[in-house]
Parts: C-alpha cells; sequence; structure tokens
C-alpha cells in the first residue's frame, strides 16, 4: 500500500511533473517492433532512464502516465480499462481486481527473469502462484518520528493510539482501513480480523483518541513531520526515508506490536491493447540491473534478489528499507475484506468523522 | 425576440451544438447518477438498479445528519461574514472615481488567476502553527508583553509566560477562512453590481430630509442594494456547502463536510449508490435554495413595481 508521493515534495514534484508530460520516443527506425506500452504507475516510482532504456533496448515505446492513490487506480479502471497495459496496484487491491476479474493472468514463459525473484515472493495469500501477478516493490507501515522530541524511541502503537504522551503532536493516515488495522494490532489482533467486536473496539479507541490526533494525513504526514506541526506520524517507511533525507533529526521505527506489510505489483488489466508489450515490461523490470538501478533510485525494498546482490550495504543494510527479522515476523500483510466489511469500516469511519 | 422563429435555422445551428453538449455532458450523466442512487452493489464493480430506497434513508443516519449539520453551519457562517466583509469593499468600489473602478474590480479578481489547489496549499502556509500567521501573532504577543514590562507588570505575565501558538488548521476556524477566502470575491461582484445601478438621488433625498448616515444605510441604501445581497448570498453559501478541498486540506481530516464523505464513497468506499444518493441530495438542497431566493427577488421585484 504505497501511496501518494506527488504532494509537496519540491525536488520530487518537479521530478513528477516532467515525467507526466513525458512520452518517451524513438526514430522512426526502431519503431518497427511492439508498438507502445501504456503504463500506469505511483509518481516517482520507476528509475530515472528505465523507460528510455526499455525502449531502447525493445524498440517498443512507452506512453507512461500517473495515479496518486489505489482508489483512483480502481476507479479509473472499474468501468472498463481505458486503455492501460501495465498497471502497479498493491496487494489487498489486486484482491479486489482479481475477485472483479479485472486483470489478466500472466504468461510465465515469457517471463524468464523471474528467476531473479527472492522465492519467498513467489505464492503470496493475495496471488497464490502469482498467476496475475509480479512483485515490484515492498515495504511497511510504522511510525516517522522526530529524535529531539520525543523520550527515546516511540515503538508502540500506544503512544499514536491511547496515551495521552504526545498529545497534539500526533498525525494517523488518512485512509479508514489501515488507520483501524494499526489500532487491531495495538489490540493484538490481527490486521485481517473484522469481526464486528474488533471494529466496534478500534471506533472507540480511535474516537477517545481523537481530540489528541493534529491531523489524519491523506498524503502528508511526512510533510507535517517536516514542518514540525507534528513530532510523530503513523506513515509509508518511503515516505519518511524521504523526509530523512531532507532533515537528520527524523527517524523510522515499526512498532513492537508490529506494522502493515504492502507490497505493489505488476499487472496488466483485461482489456490492455498490448499485452505482449506489457510482458516484455515486466520481463524487462525483472533484470537484475535494471531492477538495481531501480530500487537505487525509487530507494524502496526490491523483491529482486538478482539485484540486491548487486547493491552496496548502504541500501541492503537500511533499517527503514528492510527492517529486522524479528520486526517483520510481527508484520502482517492486508487481505481485501470484502465490500460488506468495507462498508462497516466506512461507516464507522464516517462516525469518527462526524465526532466532536 | 421572435426572431429566431423567423429564421428557425440559423437558431437551429447556433442552439444543437451546445444542447447536445449539455444532454451529453450534463443531463446523461445526471440521469446515471439518478438511477445509481436507487440500486445496490450486487458486485465490487458491478450495480444493480433495484429501485430501493435505502440510499436515501442512510442519509437520515446520525452521522449523516450531523456531518451535513457541519457543512451548513459552517457555511451560514462563513456566508454571512463574507457579506459583512464584502459589503464595504463593494462600496468602495461603487463610490471610487471611475478611472479607479477597474483597477480596484481587478484587485478583487486576480487570485481567481491562481489555481484553487496553489491557493489553498499557501493557506496552509500561512495558518500552520509555524505558519506566518502565529509568526505575526507571536511578533504582536511579544510587542504587548514588552510594553507591559515597561510598564512595570511584567511580573504579572499578563498574556501568558510564553506565545502559544494559535490553533487553525484541523479547526472549524481555518476551515472558515479558507472559505471566506476562496469565495470572497464571488459576495464582493454582486453587491458591486447592485450598488453600481442604484439612483444617488434616493440617498441624497434622504440625507437633505435630515435622516442621519446609519439611517439612510439601514433605511435606503441597504433595502434597495437587497438584490444583490441575496444574490451573493446564494453563490456564496451553495459552493461552500459542497466544497471539498478546502475542508480536506485545512480541516486536516478533523473537520469533514458532506463532500468530504460523497468523495468516499466514490474511493476508499467503493459505495457509488449511496454516493449518488448523497451527492442528489445535496443537489435538491441546493434547487430548494435557489427556488427561495427566486421567489424572494420575485417577491422584491413586485414590491417595487408596486411602490412606483
Amino acid at each position: 500500500m504505497r501511496k501518494n508521493r506527488l504532494s509537496i515534495n519540491r525536488r520530487r514534484l518537479l521530478q513528477g511533473a516532467a515525467a507526466a508530460g513525458l512520452v518517451f520516443t524513438t526514430p522512426k527506425g526502431a519503431r518497427a517492433k511492439g508498438g507502445t506500452v501504456n503504463f500506469y504507475n505511483w509518481d516517482t516510482y520507476i528509475g530515472e532512464t528505465t523507460l528510455e532504456d526499455f525502449t531502447k533496448a525493445t524498440g517498443i515505446e512507452v506512453n507512461y502516465d500517473l495515479f496518486a492513490s489505489n482508489d483512483e487506480l480502481f476507479a479509473k479502471l472499474r468501468n472498463g480499462n481505458p486503455g492501460y497495459d501495465l498497471i502497479v496496484p498493491s496487494n489487498d487491491y489486486v484482491e479486489r481486481m482479481i475477485e472483479a476479474d479485472m486483470l489478466m493472468p500472466l504468461d510465465h514463459a515469457r517471463l524468464p527473469n523471474m528467476k531473479n525473484l527472492d522465492p519467498a515472493f513467489l505464492d503470496p495469500a493475495h496471488d497464490p502462484g502469482r498467476r496475475y501477478t509480479i512483485p515490484y516493490f515492498w515495504g511497511t507501515v510504522g511510525i516517522g518520528y522526530r529524535k529531539s522530541a520525543v523520550d527515546g524511541v516511540p515503538d508502540s502503537w500506544a503512544y499514536l493510539y491511547s496515551s495521552d504522551k504526545y498529545a497534539g503532536r500526533i498525525a494517523l493516515l488518512g485512509e479508514a482501513g489501515t488507520v483501524f488495522q494499526m489500532a487491531l494490532k495495538l489490540m493484538g489482533k490481527s490486521i485481517n480480523d473484522w469481526s464486528d467486536e474488533n471494529i466496534a473496539a478500534a471506533e472507540k479507541m480511535i474516537l477517545a483518541q481523537k481530540e489528541r490526533i493534529t491531523a489524519f494525513a491523506p498524503d502528508n504526514g511526512q510533510d507535517l513531520l517536516l514542518a514540525g506541526e507534528v513530532d510523530l506520524a503513523q506513515e509509508w517507511n518511503g515516505d519518511i526515508q524521504q523526509a530523512m533525507d531532507e532533515d537528520d533529526d527524523i527517524s523510522y521505527v515499526v512498532p513492537k506490536e508490529g506494522g502493515l506489510l504492502w507490497e505493489d505489483d505488476l499487472a496488466i488489466p483485461k482489456g490492455a491493447p498490448n499485452p505482449d508489450g506489457a510482458h516484455e515490461m515486466i520481463n524487462f523490470l525483472l533484470d537484475a540491473e535494471v531492477a538495481a538501478a531501480n530500487a537505487d533510485y525509487v530507494y524502496y525494498a526490491t523483491p529482486n534478489k538478482a539485484a540486491r546482490a548487486l547493491l552496496g550495504p548502504e541500501y541492503n543494510e537500511n533499517p527503514v528499507i528492510f527492517p529486522s527479522e524479528d520486526v517483520l515476523r510481527k508484520c502482517e500483510v492486508s487481505l481485501y475484506p470484502g465490500q460488506e466489511v468495507m462498508s462497516k469500516i466506512d461507516a464507522a469511519w464516517t462516525r469518527i468523522k462526524a465526532a466532536g | 425576440m421572435e426572431s429566431y422563429r423567423r429564421n428557425f435555422r440559423a437558431f437551429l445551428a447556433f442552439f444543437t451544438p451546445s444542447f447536445a453538449w449539455l444532454v451529453l455532458f450534463f443531463f446523461v450523466p445526471l440521469a446515471i447518477i439518478w438511477l445509481y442512487s436507487f440500486g445496490e452493489n450486487e458486485t465490487i464493480t458491478k450495480i444493480r438498479v433495484t429501485w430501493t430506497l435505502d440510499n436515501y434513508r442512510r442519509l437520515l443516519e446520525p452521522e449523516i445528519v450531523s456531518l451535513f449539520w457541519r457543512s451548513v453551519w459552517l457555511s451560514v457562517l462563513s456566508t454571512a461574514i463574507c457579506i459583512v466583509i464584502a459589503y464595504p469593499i463593494a462600496m468602495v468600489i461603487a463610490t471610487a472615481k471611475p478611472k479607479w473602478k477597474p483597477w480596484l474590480l481587478l484587485v478583487i479578481i486576480l487570485p481567481f488567476w491562481t489555481n484553487l489547489l496553489i491557493r489553498t496549499y499557501a493557506l496552509l502556509n500561512i495558518l500552520g502553527t509555524r505558519g506566518r500567521l502565529n509568526d505575526l501573532l507571536h511578533w504582536l504577543w511579544s510587542m504587548g508583553d514588552g510594553a507591559l514590562a515597561a510598564l512595570g507588570l511584567g511580573d504579572l505575565q499578563l498574556l501568558g509566560e510564553r506565545f502559544v501558538p494559535v490553533k487553525f488548521l484541523g479547526e472549524p476556524a481555518g476551515v472558515m477562512i479558507g472559505l471566506i477566502y476562496v469565495y470572497l470575491p464571488f459576495a464582493v461582484l454582486p453587491i458591486y453590481a447592485s450598488l453600481e445601478r442604484l439612483d444617488r438621488s434616493y440617498l441624497e433625498a434622504s440625507l437633505d430630509l435630515g435622516a442621519s448616515q446609519w439611517r439612510t444605510f439601514r433605511q435606503i441604501l441597504l433595502p434597495l442594494s437587497s438584490g444583490g445581497i441575496n444574490t451573493a448570498m446564494v453563490i456564496t453559501f451553495i459552493p461552500m456547502l459542497g466544497s471539498f478541498l478546502i475542508p480536506d486540506l485545512l480541516g486536516r481530516g478533523q473537520v469533514d463536510m458532506i463532500a468530504n464523505v460523497i468523495e468516499r464513497q466514490f474511493k476508499s468506499g467503493n459505495d457509488w449508490p449511496f454516493g449518488s444518493a448523497l451527492s442528489l441530495f445535496l443537489l435538491y438542497v441546493t434547487f430548494i435554495l435557489l427556488a427561495l431566493q427566486s421567489f424572494a427577488a420575485m417577491r422584491q421585484r413586485r414590491r417595487e413595481e408596486a411602490r412606483g
């Protein structure tokens, strides 16, 4: 469940704007084969020259377009594919899309570079046997914090959900599902245990804490942290990594109760005009060197084992990108709970929003 | 005005494209939303129209009612403040020398040339606890504190021991500042138009006959410009009621309005039928307000005709 990074970061914003307006073209001669691949991706989520290199290597042009949230991606494809060949949904949206019959099965014979993947990623719960998707990057949701403003390491969700220690200096995410799931974690429950009692208990907990929460940040927890508006922010690890690049006083921790483990996948939506080209693109992205350059720029965790072997300790031993085995064991992957539960969560969320 | 009958073909040539546009991009989508509002989610992506009234029944759930109520009072209050601020501005422009008028109007319209999103982000910068407005308040506090110290009252800490920044963001106050800032021009322009049209001799007569400035304002100016005030109220209140971006950014998820709930139904909630019912409800409220406004305008016209 990676999220919008388009918001405030000046440097990245400019890069994104440039990429959004760009269609990579090649000389006429190279066009003979393959045509165009319409790639729909998150902002700043690909290496700087990866698309150009792909066009050079295969003669296939790339039409690159950006989305800012899984909801936007889903809403756009919901009533039929408007012409995308390759998309990057997060794991629980992959499940939704499989259930709604929106994805095309992959032809593994045309993806020989799958051998580069870490075997641990080959049979996930959200897509058994990798029939529809290839893992792109993965990460966690934890707590980003300002070191000088907190006592020690705030390594529990309790600081955000039930304690008044940092009242008025807390940001939670703006998205109901994840906010509820981390409350479940604090209660010692599985994040996929959506019983009515659990939803009610989580709702009660968040309602009681609402006064002490500064913001339900839709896409800018790291900016609030940087601006000093909050000192603790529930956030995606990559966003905090970015903030850490700009400010040494910021750090990241996955709480001892465990956090959310997310994965973004490459998938081909049904109705794609160029599934052949999309397969070639996926295989290209799985290439060890391409994936290594990509990961080195994007700075999220790559599931590509061969690529990691090419990267130094600065990347491989970065605790923000790769949490320790202990922490990882306590993290959980979110599963799509079905529309009925989604509606219950949304209703509870609306009640929280309406209060006060 | 009957010329369209005589020149029917020309009329058709002009009318058809705009009518087709309206049908295709307004009435058809609206009809689809209307149908959805009587539908149920069959699967994740399929909606079946079953003519159920459940989506409308859900509008009565307490959290929806209270979010709607919050939208209404925030908008009513912001509209009222907007009018109070806009009236003197409109008066200044209307009474300014003719060569100044276009420039003053330009100053009012100028912010429109910047995208709403960028203006709202600018407000984030101004209203934050470490924002410009709090810098200003901090400076005023130091001045006040210094003055008190100079008077020998420093030990009493009348202004507090240290400056505590005012929290605007994530509070109704911040959202209201945003709403007023963005919709102020909508209030100034119609009031200005009505003041500009106004026959000045009424004011002169009132003052000549011995009425005070205040009485002239209350009994002559205000009634004569009430048409403009009415219009200003309607065209500020309606977009405020449905505003989404301002509560989203300035409210920081703590001051959601009804449009934020609608947005969520079409995205993370994935409940388009309920979202459709919510947005149609907002549309009906708007219609009723417009009807009331034109009714009021009609009554006033009749009164004016009766008077003279």
